[in-house]
């Protein structure tokens, strides 16, 4: 391996690494505040990239009837329990966020040609599209379940994220598609030269961990969020229910998910179960930081995309091998040189 | 009763982990601008009633009216949001977010309810409690005991509440922090908070409270004015004799 071929593989380690940290993030992030290892983190990044390739290619995205039939199914559900407890106070909020909400994006999105309009509007209709079923799953599949141990929560994710591949497959098909690329601008140094994707990838995973960063260091929603992290029963003493923070956090990790899928769309072919592998080692990075820092879970899926990128060149068969065996020596160090925690009862 | 409308009136309240009922039948009474305070042996119920009438635990049966309004069926945020705060024997605190982040949530809900005032509020607590201010950095994992109990109460005043409720804040303090914490739970009453206080420290509690209420195995057994309980033959002979710090 020369040195031009060794930078290649760094750059789209380094590329690949940007998007495996931010879902290693939102990973650290949903469990820390809701105790739910959040398998279907890869729905968001597919979802994500085949609506932003829907668009481009004229298409209606399958995501807007899944919003339209999540939106349906939350609302019923909603308006029950407030029926139930004669909470009709919430009843504008119930019917605003889950139906008219989805109905104006399909008037929107039927009524306009997406595909003429330019990318950042693109990029923002998707997000719209997307962002608000991470607070619907939580509605429907885990907010009943609040109290359950983290096993059952386990269980409960990994039958989400079978839902949510099948929903995929309807709403997509088999087919994998690719968006446009975001600029064909590239940096040249010497003789290597930095896409403009990668330049793309990299600076916005930065900002948005800078974003993250500051939104959990200084706004009070953020110190909320860490505070029903550390201690749920002080948190909720403060007046911070256990679903608004559940809640802005799936919200959280709906968007880290379908910007990253955004990212990787004019890189890689996405198909509708394409995101379940990336969400996985996005997990490594996760569980090197022990399901808990955020800044070592952020290194360890760089290094995740390191190590995927250079075993792809040495024994690329292997690579994916490689990369989920990396689990398995952090596994047996974490659980050397951590004190076991009892569960919060 | 008086004219004024209590505070907090709790009746026939019933409360039971599966088979077994912790409490049975209970009632209690705050009056505003009152100390009322629940002594009582370990394991008689104190913790869980407190935590029964804030919302963290349901009720098989009873009544909850506070500030004149009978609730059925209630989240603890709503509670905190008509102005009840619960100081849990555990404190609760963030322990790796500093002294400052953990008053500022306190007042989380005030916050979202629309008040802009946590700065002013903050003030005030490092006026009753100086030594937070000093720490006001440091985080709360690294605090003393007593300070971590003066940030537990610091933290519930945040939130500007009408009841105050504090399980067992002398719990494991060494004598000189728990006479300055009832020193503070004494003057918090001349801001016209009404607080009821669960303490196994029996003379601390009864000294500073206007009305007392002895509860035994889940029943309340004993109630009347702290001044007369103080004198009564049967708390002096199970609380006062032997148990009293001071």
């Amino acid at each position: 391996m020369d040195l031009q071929i060794a930078l290649l593989l760094g750059q789209d380690g380094i590329t690949n690494g940007a998007i495996y940290a931010l879902l290693s993030l939102a990973l650290v992030l949903v469990f820390a505040v809701t105790r739910v290892i959040f398998i279907p983190q890869g729905e968001f990044v597919a979802f994500g990239a085949l609506t932003l390739a829907s668009f481009q290619a004229g298409k209606t995205p399958g995501t807007l009837w899944l919003l339209l039939g999540a939106g349906f199914v939350v609302a019923i559900v909603d308006l029950v329990v407030a029926w139930r407890r004669r909470k009709w106070r919430r009843v504008p909020a119930i019917l605003g966020w889950n139906l008219v909400y989805p109905a104006l994006m399909a008037g929107l999105i039927l009524s306009i040609e997406p595909s003429k309009w330019p990318l950042l509007a693109q990029i923002s209709l998707a997000l719209a599209l997307v962002v608000p079923l991470g607070p619907m799953m939580y509605r429907l599949a885990f907010q009943p379940l609040a109290e359950a141990p983290v096993l059952v929560l386990l269980i409960v994710s990994v039958a989400v994220h079978l839902v949510l591949v099948g929903l995929g497959l309807v709403f997509f098909g088999a087919e994998g598609s690719r968006a446009a690329s975001f600029s064909d601008v590239s940096l040249d140094i010497g003789e290597f030269s930095i896409t403009g994707q990668t330049l793309a990838v990299v600076l916005t995973s930065g900002v948005l961990i800078v974003v993250l960063y500051q939104f959990f260091g200084r706004s009070l929603y953020g110190k909320a969020l860490r505070a029903t992290a550390i201690n749920r029963t002080g948190a909720r003493l403060m007046g911070i229910s256990t679903v608004m923070a559940g809640k802005l956090s799936f919200l959280l990790a709906a968007g880290i998910g379908a910007l990253s899928g955004i990212l990787i769309a004019p890189i890689t072919t996405v198909y509708y179960d394409t995101g379940f592998l990336i969400g996985l080692k996005g997990f490594v990075g996760a569980i090197i930081g022990g399901l808990a820092s955020y800044p070592v879970a952020a290194v360890g899926a760089v290094a995740v995309g390191l190590l995927e990128s250079y075993s792809s060149f040495y024994a690329s068969a292997f690579k994916e091998v490689i990369v989920f065996t990396l689990i398995i020596p952090m596994l047996l160090w974490r659980s050397l040189t951590t004190r076991h925690v009892e569960e919060e009862s | 009763m008086g004219a004024v409308e209590p505070i907090l009136v709790v009746e026939d309240l019933c409360v039971g982990y599966g088979k077994v009922e912790a409490l049975h039948h209970v009632g209690i009474v705050v009056e505003p601008g009152q100390i009322v305070t629940v002594i009582g042996p370990n394991g008689a119920g104190k913790t869980t009633m407190l935590a029964t009438v804030m919302g963290l635990l349901s009720r098989s049966r009873g009544t909850v009216r506070f500030l004149g309004e009978n609730l059925k069926d209630y989240a603890v945020e709503e509670m905190v949001a008509r102005g009840m705060n619960l100081v849990p024997e555990s404190r609760a605190l963030f322990g790796e977010m500093s002294v400052e982040e953990n008053l500022q949530l306190g007042a989380f809900m005030r916050h979202r309810l629309g008040h802009r005032d946590h700065l002013e509020t903050m003030a005030w607590v490092f006026e009753i409690f100086p030594r937070l201010k000093e720490r006001r950095d440091q985080l709360a994992f690294t605090l003393s005991g007593g300070e971590r109990q003066m940030l537990a109460v610091g933290r519930a005043l945040m939130a500007k509440p009408k009841l105050l409720m504090l399980d067992e804040p002398s719990l494991g303090l060494a004598p000189l922090i728990v006479r300055e914490i009832f020193r503070v739970i004494a003057d918090l009453k001349q801001t016209g908070v009404a607080i009821l206080l669960v303490e196994q420290n029996a003379r601390a509690a009864l000294q500073v409270a206007d009305y007392g209420y002895v509860l035994e195995t889940g029943e309340v057994s004993l109630a009347g004015p702290a001044r007369e309980l103080i004198d009564d033959p049967r708390v002096i002979e199970s609380y006062l004799g032997l148990g009293g710090k001071h």
